[in-house]
């Protein structure tokens, strides 16, 4: 496969889909090319990333003191809150499925475009209304109920803002459901001849099972966040309890939809990272069947376990228990992803560039996460641990730790096909280290403080803990500067950067067969696929 | 870059018409599931209040206009009828037959939201929309505005998509009557019949859980 199309050598800057179509402004906004629309959303995420680092940045600054001196409760209750839903919704959910799903899956599977255009570019710009009227409530004065909008505190007695949150958070959930969709009937219905479905890379099953939770999670989240709105305009009174609702209904939908969220931000990475430890040793996936169908049963499981959320709140003992159970069913296919990627790695020659650390950083932090999560579904432990640093710790170790260590290594892998150009690979290797130490310098002094007792979403504490509190802010520091690098040498690699060639990774998979940046419609003719993916044997 | 090609056509990142159709419909499909998960919601919320009040639904219930809803319920199965014998007239090449019927579902479906909106008037007269106007007092009128609550925003969403299927409808009139469609290409007119389908299988449970509560009638 690899040996395909060469001949289109003079790519660079200003060829492939970046011209072809328009240079204009206009000719990017009204684009359907699922190649552009992947960059729009590129663009617009980073955008949300920042915004939403310069408030985790104000939270670090604030705890470096025990008394909070800089910012009053009132304040940082906002910052955590804006923080929390910009990361969550604008930042996480859409990264990896809208920016790298956009842009790949129709490549990978041999696709000339997502199956409909039109309606992805639609997505887009719903992303961008939700993001201004989440952008506006912070203009307004921002809101203080936190990511979870609890009711009754967000219903009854949080200020205004939180219809326009909501309101924000509704549209760019149907953002997400529509992109679900495409890329559900894209890989149903557009692969080409030859693609069946054991051969289809494992980052396409990956966003197949996110996709399957994006369409049957984030409705419900709709309906919910719907009735939260409803209630504070209208007083519909289903989460409150002077007319007989119940607050705590509004948790079990809410985490009905937020907890197979956390599949929506972590499947896609997985599938990532196994694109990159297969290239990274040049080897075919230990157990693609188990890889393939471990993603789908994280997905289907993910849908029975939001009670864990809740073990404090007043649902029955029974049901904690059955809840439990089911939250360590979900550490088995997570278990078998993680054995079948060492067993890959395990003597080989592996190649440490920069996509590389980042996987093998995936890894690590990932699986750090993953087993914090267990002791957090144990009820006894999780009595004891929730609501402290603890949590905050292991959330930040799957999201932050093996979601975006994932999405920047798939930036960094892909990066010479979507641009056609390299990167400093010196300066990447640098600043992905630096970012494997400033996470746990950030993060794992906040397990030792939940176990310590100390509780999250204060903005001042004890004395006793301002020591790690202050190592974890030196933590944040560390990671803000292995963010910006980025910024800077893809920036200086956009003008500079030497010309990639199709295949500079000598990758397997139909997105290196074609020219880089890849011509309007993917392929100069229809790929004919003959056997699986990560060929790399033979 | 479609936007110009017409209709009938089939778009660049197809390789053929029968693609083309098989992806629109897995899209409605796709789009029906994600429909039920929103409406879910409301039938989950309704089963945990109505288990905690059940005499207040009963009450709850007895106030809804119960001829009314069932003569609605009536217009929206028929109209659900018609779309797919339009449907039929369309692969068999009667244009103009399939156009009338669905202008007849259109207006079927404009039927039950007059209807309604008139029973929305009755209960603001009577006092019983909580929130704007709920004048109920004594034992069980909160429980009773609840139900209500569940009924208002149910039937809320519900109406709002008979109202996007009444636009689509009407749109898929007017094209079909110009002959945009015909035996060999009538995608648009199949995936509106499937969306008309999903806004009477709605309908279907929610009239039961609020009109026919506790043998009301």
């Amino acid at each position: 496969m690899n040996a395909a199309v060469t001949s289109a050598d003079a790519e660079s800057m200003g060829s492939g889909y970046l011209v072809e179509g328009g240079r204009t402004l206009w000719s990017w906004l009204s684009t359907r090319d699922h190649k552009r629309i992947g960059i729009l959303y590129a663009v617009a995420i980073t955008t949300f990333f920042f915004m939403g680092g310069v408030a985790a940045t104000l939270i670090r600054l604030n705890l470096i003191y025990p008394d909070g001196r800089m910012l009053s409760a009132e304040t940082y209750n906002k910052t955590f809150t804006f923080h929390g839903v910009v990361m969550v919704w604008f930042f996480l959910i859409p990264s990896i499925p809208a920016t790298l799903g956009n842009f790949l899956l129709p490549l990978m599977i041999g696709a000339r475009d997502m199956a409909f255009p039109r309606l992805n570019l639609f997505s887009w710009y719903l992303y961008m209304v939700g993001g201004l009227f989440t952008v506006a409530a912070l203009l307004l004065g921002g809101v203080d109920t936190g990511w979870t909008f609890y009711t009754p505190y967000s219903t009854m007695f949080s200020n205004s803002n939180v219809i326009l949150v909501v309101v924000g958070v509704f549209v760019v959930g149907f953002s997400s459901i529509l992109t679900g969709l495409n890329l559900i009937v894209t890989t149903h219905m557009m692969r080409a001849p030859g693609m069946h479905w054991y051969r289809l890379p494992l980052f396409v099953w990956a966003m197949y099972a996110t996709s399957v939770v994006m369409m049957l999670a984030t409705p419900v989240l709709a309906m919910t966040l719907s009735l939260i709105g409803l209630e504070r305009l209208a007083g519909v009174g289903i989460f409150d309890p002077a007319l007989g609702g119940d607050p705590i209904l509004f948790q079990h939908f809410f985490w009905f939809y937020s907890h197979p969220a956390v599949y929506i931000m972590i499947l896609p990475a997985m599938g990532v990272v196994s694109e990159l430890i297969c290239n990274g040793v040049h080897r075919k996936i230990f157990g693609y069947k188990f890889m393939a169908w471990s993603m789908l049963s994280i997905a289907f499981i993910g849908f029975l376990v939001w009670g864990h959320h809740m073990f404090v709140a007043g649902q029955s003992m029974y049901a904690g228990i059955v809840f439990s159970i089911l939250s360590f069913v979900v550490a088995v296919p997570s278990a078998i992803k993680v054995f079948n990627w060492l067993t890959t790695l395990h003597k080989g020659t592996i190649d440490f560039h920069a996509p590389m650390i980042y996987a093998l950083g995936f890894i690590g932090l990932f699986t750090l996460g993953g087993m914090t999560g267990l002791f957090l579904a144990a009820v006894a432990l999780d009595v004891n641990l929730t609501d402290t640093y603890f949590v905050v710790a292991h959330f930040h170790y799957i999201m932050v730790g093996g979601s975006v260590m994932a999405y920047l290594g798939g930036i960094h892998y892909w990066w010479p096909k979507v641009t056609g150009r390299m990167y400093s690979e010196t300066i990447a290797r640098i600043a992905a280290v630096l970012m494997f130490v400033g996470f746990n310098l950030t993060f794992f002094p906040q397990y030792i403080l939940g176990y310590e007792g100390m509780p999250r979403r204060y903005h001042q504490y004890l004395p006793q803990f301002q020591d790690l509190n202050i190592l974890s802010s030196i933590g944040a520091c560390v990671l803000a500067i292995s963010y910006l690098m980025p910024l800077f040498y893809l920036g200086h690699s956009l003008f500079r950067g030497e010309a990639a060639g199709p295949n500079p990774w000598q990758a397997t998979g139909l997105e290196w067969t074609t020219s880089s940046p890849p011509p309007e419609h993917n392929f100069h003719e229809t790929p004919v696929v003959t056997h699986g993916p990560y060929e790399y044997c033979d | 870059m479609n936007a110009s090609v017409p209709d009938a056509a089939v778009q660049q990142q197809f390789d053929d018409a029968p693609q083309q159709k098989d992806a629109a419909v897995l899209g409605m499909w796709a789009f029906i599931a994600t429909e039920v998960l929103f409406f879910g919601v409301l039938f989950a919320a309704y089963v945990v209040c109505r288990f905690r009040f059940p005499l207040a639904f009963v009450a709850g219930s007895a106030r809804l206009d119960f001829p009314m809803g069932t003569a609605e319920t009536a217009i929206l199965l028929t109209s659900g009828c018609l779309s797919a014998i339009a449907l039929r007239q369309i692969q068999l090449d009667k244009a103009r037959q399939s156009a009338v019927l669905l202008l007849v579902t259109a207006l079927l479906g404009i039927a039950f939201l007059v209807l309604h909106g008139m029973e929305y008037h009755d209960e603001f007269k009577e006092g019983l929309i909580p929130g704007i106007r709920y004048l109920e007092n004594g034992p069980g009128a909160h429980e009773m505005e609840l139900f209500f609550s569940l009924y208002y925003v149910t039937t809320g969403f519900h109406s709002l998509h008979v109202l996007i299927g009444v636009v689509l409808l009407l749109i898929m009139a007017a094209r079909t009557w110009r002959g945009t469609f015909g035996a060999h290409y009538h995608t648009p007119i199949e995936i509106t019949g499937l969306y008309w389908s999903l806004v009477d299988i709605v309908w279907i449970f929610a009239y039961p859980a609020f009109y026919l509560v506790g043998g009301a009638g």
